[in-house]
Order: C-alpha cells, then structure tokens, then sequence
C-alpha cells in the first residue's frame, strides 16, 4: 500500500530518480513489468510452438530422417532420426511451456498487469514490489525450464502431468532424473510467482479502485482477471503440495505416491503409497489451470467484442455470473480427468454430473457473444477478428467437451487425440486467441504505436485456417482409437490407413507456424517503426484510454479520474459519439443503464 | 496419391493466401496510414468471416466424407452397442449445435460488417433470452447426465459371479502379460515381491504359499470366449499403463500398488470381426498402402512389409517412457470351444515352477 500512497500526491514521478536498471529490469511500474512479462511469454511461446512443429514432423513422417532434428537435437537424435524419448520430453515440455509459460504468465500476467491499475483507475499495483518480484520469480523459473533442455540425459520426459512413477523414478526414463528435478524446481519458483501475482490483482481490485468504480461498473476484463486470481490463489497451493511430495518421493525415499514396485530387476521399498492421490492433487489445480488460462482470453474478448461492435457487451450481469459460475464449478470437476484411473465409479458420476453442469455457463457466454454482434456495427479490426476466432473455437472445442465429460464416453476416447483436439481448440487456440487479441488491441497502450493491420489480417486468417485444419481432422484419429503420446503409429499396422491424416495435420502445423512469423515481424518492427498512436485508437470507454499514451509513474498527470458510469455505453441513443467513456458524467436527465 | 491430393490443396490455400494478401494491399491504395480498420478492412473481413463458415462447414463435411471410415469402428461387446448409441446421440447433438451457433456468429460478422456512418443497436440486455439459453442446455445436458450416468453404472457395476472368466491384465515396461484363474475360478495372491523367485519363471509375481495360485495361467497373448463376461484385474509392476482395447470400448488404468477393475462381454469373435464389410474394406485400404509402402522399402533394399490381417488389439494408453508406442497385446475371440482346447495347451504355474 505504502507504495501508492507514495506515488498518490500532486508531485508523482518526480521524486524518483529513474536508472536503466530501476527502469527497465528492476522496475515496479505495472506498466513495464506487464510489456516483461509478455516479452518472456512470447520467447517462451517460441521455443513451445517450435518443438510442436519437432514432433509433428515426427508423426508425419515416422521413419524419415531430417537434418534439421540432428541440427536442434544433436546426439538425441543421431542422424536425424528422433530418439522416443526425446519425442516424449518434447510433448512434455511442450505442454509445460504453453499452459503455464506462456498462456498463464504470458497471458495473465500481461494483462492483468497492464490493465487492471488502468481499467479501475489506480496509480498502481497494490505492492509494487511483490509485483517485481513476481516477474523475477517467473523469469527465473523460465530460465530452469529452459536450462532443464540440455542436461546430460534431458528434460523431464513423463507429460506435462509428470505422474509418478514414471515421473519419480530415474530408472524409469532418462528425464526422471536431473531433468525432472529441475521441472519440479522451476514449477515450485513458478507456482510461488503465480501467488505473488494472484494475491496482488486481488487486492488491488478490492481496495484501489478509482471513486465511482463500483464492482458492477467494472470491466468484464477485470472481472475476468480477478476471478481467475481467486480461483489461482485457491488451487495453485495444492499442486505446490504435489510437486513436494513428490519430490520427497524421488529424492527422501517417502512413499506419498508410490508402492510395489519392480524395476530394472530390483524390488523397490515403497508401501503404501498411490499414484492416484498424485493425480487427484494435480488435477485439483490441472483442471482450475484450464479456466485460469481461458478467463482472462474471455475477459479480454469481451472487451474487445464489444469496443469493435460499437455495441454494449449483451448481458452484462449474466457474463458477471457465468465467469462466478465456471470459477466455483472449475473445481470441482477435477476427477473427469480421472474416469478410468481406478478411483471409485461412483465418483466418476459425480464428476460427470458437474463437468457437464460447465457448460451451461459457457453456453451463455457464447450465446451472448454472437447477440453483442447482432445489429453491430463492426470494426474488423485484427483484434476483433481473433476474439470471433476464440468464440469459435471455443464453441468447436468445448462442445466436444460434452463427450469427454461424460464418463462413459470418456472411456474409449480417453487418452486419445480426441483429446488433443478437444483441449487445443477449447484452451490452447482459444486462449492463444485471446493473447493475439490483446496484443493487437492493447499494443497502442504497451508501446504508443500500432500493429500494422494488414499483417495483422494475414496473421489471423493463416492461424485461423490452420488451427481448424491441424485440430479437426484429430477428432477423426482418436476416434478411431489412436492414443496420444505415440512416437510412432507404425508399431500398429492397423493404424497404417492414418498416415496421410497426419501428414496433413503436419502440413497446417507448419503453415500456423509460418503465420506466427508474421506476427513477429509484426510486433518487432512496429515497436520501433510502428505509427504512432493516437490517445483512443479504438474510440474505447475503458479508462487506460485516459491515461498519457507516454508512460508516466502513477499513470495520470494530477488527479485520477472519477468514473460516472459502465463500461459498455457504446452507441447509446442520445449521444453524438458512439461511445461514452467512463469518466463523462452522465447527462442531466440521462439515465444509467440499471444492470 | 492422397499425399499428392493434400500437396495440391496446400497449394491451393498457399496461392489464396497470397491472392488475399494482394486484396489487402489493393484496398490500401489510398495509401493512408491509419492502422484502424476502414469499411474496406470491413467490408473484405466481413466476406471473408462468411467463407470461413463456409471453410469450417466444408472441412467437416470432407473430414466425415474422406475419414468417416476409421471413426468408431464396430463395437465387439455386449455394453458396446449402448456406448455408440449415446456416443451418437451426442454427436448429432453437437453437429446440430455446432452448425448452428457458427453460422450465427460468422453470419452476423458479415453481415453487421462496419460501414461508416451507420450506427450500431443499444441493445443491452434481455432477461428472457438469457433465460432462453440457460434453460436449453439445462434441459439437454439433464437429458445426456442422466442417460450417461445410467449407462455408466451399468458398464462399471462389476459383479464377481461364477460364469465369469476372470483375467488378470498385468503391465510392465513395456509388454503385457495375462493370467488366468484356471479351474478353481481365483487368481492366486500376487505381489512384486515374488517376481525374482524361481529364477523369474514367475512372470506376474505368483505368491507360491497360496493354493489358489496353483492353476492359474499367465500367457502373452489374450483369448477371450465369446459370450461370456470377463472380468479384468488390472495391475502394474512398475509405472502407470493403461489397459486400453479400443474395439470393446474398454480402457483402465493399471496402477502400481492397487488392482482395478473392469469387465465387458466379448460378441464377436476375431473372425466374425475379420468379415464385418467396414472391417474388410479398412484392411483392404491398409493392404495397399503397405504395398506401396514396400515398394519405398524395396527399393531401399529393405524387406517388404508383410501383409496386414485384423486381430483385436490391447493397447497401452498411459505415457510409460520410452517403447510407449509399442506396449501392445494381440486379443483372440474365439467360440468356447476353441478357448478351451487352447487353455488346455497352456501350462499352469505349479507346471511352470516345477
């Protein structure tokens, strides 16, 4: 608190005496650690979407040797063949990377960071300092997961879920050793990050909005960006708990997670212990991580959706109380990961009856989307073409989900690429979406200049074709029964008739990887060379567009402006301008739109 | 020739690619530099939001047309008929939904497409439409738990009885083996502890103290009569695996430290499976692919592939490290008679560790 009282007075940013370092490395300005965490995420996203395309080259063409993988991999992969275990790290920490790198902090950590001082008016985050931290935790567990890449014997190797065994016993796999001591590290650091960050929106939003804000006022991004903080500070401990118990297994000799087991010959001492507990305790944050991922992509979505309709967000309560509903329901649903681990079926039933009860909440956040679009006027920009390109596939996705969710469904398609498919689409597209999205909208905010549009469009349309054809045609593969996690098919002649799927789904991977090279280009170039912006590009009503498009320490010059009404008052009868902002008061005899 | 069929769409979409990027930059002749879209940004988006609901349309129907063949091959159990009646049930109800909500979001993106000086609809708020949203999906979704859960319970309800066989599954790296009660219908105790006894002529880790475990069988390839239950015990020596049998909709987890369960009644055998139409159609497909593949491999001078004949297949479907993708088990269905005179030719474990 000490630091917003600070920087609360007339003679803010004055009374500091910025260095490069306090400024750009060390600095508690929400603003800058916000452009830090999305410089990182985006590393991260490279290195994540680069080993994607590694195995899918793998899968396309099983037998083939490519010069590239002996280039990238050296001696795992003499030449060029792929050694299985590398191809198992590479899904590993593939899916590491992306769900908690790169579309939690990359993600969250961005916007959050950026918008949630700005969107309710205050000078700062609450701690700037456990704000720095944060970023520094997460820079440094990045930096263990990267390095965890070249150790002698590799990167964990187990899936990003690292079930023990397979996960706490060296002799299990190369990547159990070394290398998954430094995941289990890196997570520990990352998790202690997350908290940090989690607890620090929470506050802010509860005590530091700007008078007038009330909780009914707020954005719904805010709204999004603080639920997702609840539900993190909620289930991120739990997994912490998992990843030391078992690393107590793996290094104290405990038996938390393991029991009878025969090995390379040797009878091991544990007793007692289940790898089910592991499971239900990684889950227990595993399935919340899904929503904590998606609910800021929901969240800014909204935004974006309405600013670009000219219209306001259709049903604002009921976006309000969906966002609650999936944030309680988003954990209790854990075990429909778990339908055929062994755990008691009744259980599974309970778990069918929840999941399922999900998508009634996000069936009125999609409905309500497409009403927000119906008599809009629509400014296509890139932006708003990624966030109907989330909606989109966040319907394709999750209505798939309505299988998996289902116990019994869930059976046969389990553990298949019907999973693949139905958790890419309905999380990783959706949420990667949504990230594009906010960069294209808030880019102008970040770095006071613009993307440039037609980049932009090429971008979205390649990633949008290639999203449908690299996920669609998995739904076809696992229901025909293939398992994921398979280095090769080939070991199943019965499988053979699924080859040219594959080279297909390869093909569209590496034209989407293509397309993101654009979008490089696009953010590198236009940081330095971009057009300068203009204050409210996007004619929005949300407060940042208030604030100096040059970043000042506390945000605005002299007082902080009084918000008078929602944020959604776009095209209202009686208004010149399609849109309010929040700051104008209302007009005599105008009336407040009761939600 | 279907990889050739797929290089030509890529080329196709590459060219339309490149066809699009030149419409961009067509309608930037005015050569502003505004970043934000114009209603010519608008109008192309708008047109192109509507042929991609066209694209999402088309790729489901050539995704059906050109796969629908390997999807959900015929069920050979008992509990497997009502599986694909539900699996069906919710997949017209996706399909339904599906198609519609996309056509209503990508149609209003081009049909609402910006224009400058139209304004947009104040319109925010309806409780009876969002009662409207809520209510059907609470009442489909009531519908499709409700008839899940029944059918869940009526596959996982295992009940121990006299007419079923039961069969131990049991998974290590990276092979299966299963063992068979034998006369007295009870597997014998087992733990990890015994594997090492009897020079590891105990594959399974029989305890050799308990009487029940004397007749009991353990082979490496599964036979399974047809038209009796079995109920499976699943267990694991050292990570998880998972017991998958894809044409029996059957899957469950092994787990080091615990048994599980699961039991399904086989109704075809392998080869009653061997004649289904669909079944000789995909073999066929696979066939000629193998062919041409050996042609590749011959040309290598490597040996061909051998022909491929359906067999029913366990398969591993738990990440357990690195020959993951080849822990597999051949299951045979066969009429009782058959499963008895090859029972009869296996030896038991007292045989074993004479």
């Amino acid at each position: 608190m000490s630091t917003v009282e600070a920087h609360s007075g007339e003679d803010h940013g004055h009374h500091h005496k910025e260095t490069f370092v306090t400024k750009y490395i060390f600095s508690q300005d929400h603003k800058m650690i916000s452009k830090q965490y999305l410089i990182t995420g985006l590393f991260m996203g490279i290195i994540g979407i680069a080993m994607s395309l590694l195995f899918r080259l793998q899968l396309a063409w099983p037998e083939q040797p490519f010069g590239i993988f002996e280039v990238l991999l050296g001696k795992w992969a003499p030449n060029g063949v792929m050694d299985p275990n590398v191809y198992l790290a590479l899904v590993t920490i593939h899916g590491t990377i992306m769900v908690f790198f790169v579309l939690t902090a990359g993600l969250s950590g961005t916007f959050s960071n950026l918008l949630i001082p700005l969107q309710i008016g205050a000078r700062d985050m609450a701690s700037g300092l456990l704000n720095m931290i944060s970023y520094w935790l997460f820079f440094l567990s990045s930096v263990i997961m990267v390095f965890s890449l070249f150790v002698e014997a590799g990167p964990a190797a187990a899936g990003w879920t690292i079930y023990p065994p397979l996960s706490a016993l060296p002799q299990a796999q190369p990547g159990s050793g070394l290398g998954m001591t430094l995941w289990l590290v890196s997570m520990a650091i990352f998790i202690a990050s997350s908290l940090l960050g989690s607890l620090n929106y929470i506050v802010t939003v509860i005590n530091l909005r700007t008078k007038g804000m009330s909780m009914t006022r707020l954005p719904l991004t805010i709204w999004a960006f603080f639920i997702t903080a609840v539900i993190g500070v909620v289930s991120f401990p739990v997994l912490l708990s998992a990843a030391l118990l078992l690393i107590m297994d793996r290094s104290f000799g405990t038996s938390f997670f393991l029991s009878d087991i025969f090995i390379q010959g040797e009878v091991l001492h544990y007793q007692g212990g289940s790898p089910v507990l592991y499971e239900h305790l990684f889950w227990f944050l595993g399935h919340p991580e899904v929503y904590i991922v998606l609910l800021p992509a929901l969240g800014i979505t909204s935004e974006i959706i309405a600013t670009n309709a000219r219209k306001p967000i259709f049903g604002y309560r009921a976006m309000v109380a969906s966002i609650l509903a999936i944030a309680f329901l988003s954990t209790i649903v854990w075990g429909h990961h778990m339908f055929v681990s062994g755990m008691n079926p009744f259980l599974g039933s309970v778990f069918t009856f929840t999941t399922l009860l999900i998508a009634i909440p996000s069936a009125v956040k999609a409905f309500n989307y497409i009403t927000t679009l119906w008599k809009g006027n629509l400014q296509l920009n890139p932006a708003m073409l990624f966030s109907i390109g989330l909606v989109s596939t966040f319907i394709t996705g999750g209505l798939t989900g309505i299988i998996l969710g289902d116990s019994t469904l869930d059976i046969n398609v389990h553990d298949t690429y019907f999973v693949v498919a139905h958790f890419h689409l309905v999380m990783g597209i959706s949420a990667l979406y949504g990230l594009f999205a906010g960069v294209y909208h808030w880019f102008p905010k970040m770095f006071g200049r613009m993307l440039n549009k037609n980049l932009g469009y090429i971008h979205f349309w390649i990633t949008a074709v290639s999203a449908y054809g690299v996920f669609f045609p998995m739904h076809f593969i696992g229901m025909a029964g293939l398992p994921r996690r398979y280095y090769t098919n080939t070991a199943f002649p019965y499988f053979d008739d699924l080859a040219d799927i594959n080279v297909l789904i390869t093909l569209f991977a590496l034209l989407a990887g293509a397309a993101q090279i654009v979008f490089l280009y696009n953010f590198i170039h236009s940081m330095y060379y971009g057009k300068p912006t203009e204050q409210n590009p996007w004619k929005s009503n949300t407060l940042e567009w208030t604030a100096p498009i040059k970043h000042i320490h506390g945000n605005w010059e002299g007082e902080i402006p009084h918000v008078h009404r929602w944020a959604y008052d776009y095209s209202k009868p009686g208004h010149e301008e399609d849109f309010v902002p929040q700051h104008i008061p209302l007009k005599k005899g105008e009336q407040e739109l009761q939600h | 020739m279907n990889i050739a069929l797929v290089f030509t769409v890529l080329v196709l979409v590459a060219i339309s690619l490149w066809q699009i990027t030149k419409i961009f930059e067509l309608s930037q002749a005015k050569k502003e530099d505004n970043q934000v879209a114009n209603d010519n940004d608008n109008n192309l988006n708008g047109k192109l939001m509507f042929a991609f609901l066209l694209f999402i349309y088309g790729i489901t129907i050539f995704s059906f047309w050109s796969y629908g063949d390997v999807f959900l091959p015929e069920a050979a159990s008992e509990h497997g008929a009502d599986y694909d009646q539900l699996m069906w049930i919710s997949f017209a109800i996706i399909l339904v939904v599906q198609t519609i909500t996309q056509a209503l979001l990508h149609y209003f993106a081009y049909k609402y497409r910006g224009k400058k000086g139209n304004k947009a609809l104040f319109y925010a708020d309806n409780d009876k439409l969002e009662m409207i949203w809520t209510v059907i999906p609470v009442i489909v979704l009531a519908g499709l738990i409700l008839y899940g859960l029944y059918t869940w319970t009526d596959i996982m309800n295992v009940e121990e009885n006299d007419e079923a066989l039961v069969v131990e599954l049991y998974a290590q790296q990276f092979n299966w083996k299963a063992r068979y009660a034998g006369e007295d219908g009870v597997l014998g105790d087992a733990n990890v502890r015994f594997l090492q006894d009897f020079d590891g002529r105990n594959l399974v880790g029989i305890d050799a103290t308990d009487p029940n475990g004397f007749d009991d069988v353990v082979v490496q390839e599964l036979h399974l009569p047809v038209g009796r239950e079995v109920i499976f015990k699943m267990r694991s020596q050292d990570v998880l695996h998972s017991a998958y049998m894809p044409h029996f909709r059957a899957q469950m987890n092994c787990v080091p430290g615990m048994i599980t369960e699961f039991a399904f009644t086989p109704t075809l055998t392998t080869e009653e499976m061997r004649l289904n139409p669909d079944m000789v159609a995909k073999v066929k497909k696979i066939n000629k692919i193998r062919v041409e593949n050996s042609k590749e491999l011959i040309a290598k001078g490597e040996e061909a592939l051998e022909p491929y004949e359906f067999d029913y297949m366990l398969l591993c479907n738990k990440i357990c490290g690195a020959s993951h993708y080849n822990m597999q088990m051949k299951i045979i269905v066969e009429s009782k008679e058959d499963f008895e005179k090859w029972m009869e030719q296996q030896q038991t474990f007292a045989e074993v560790i004479q």
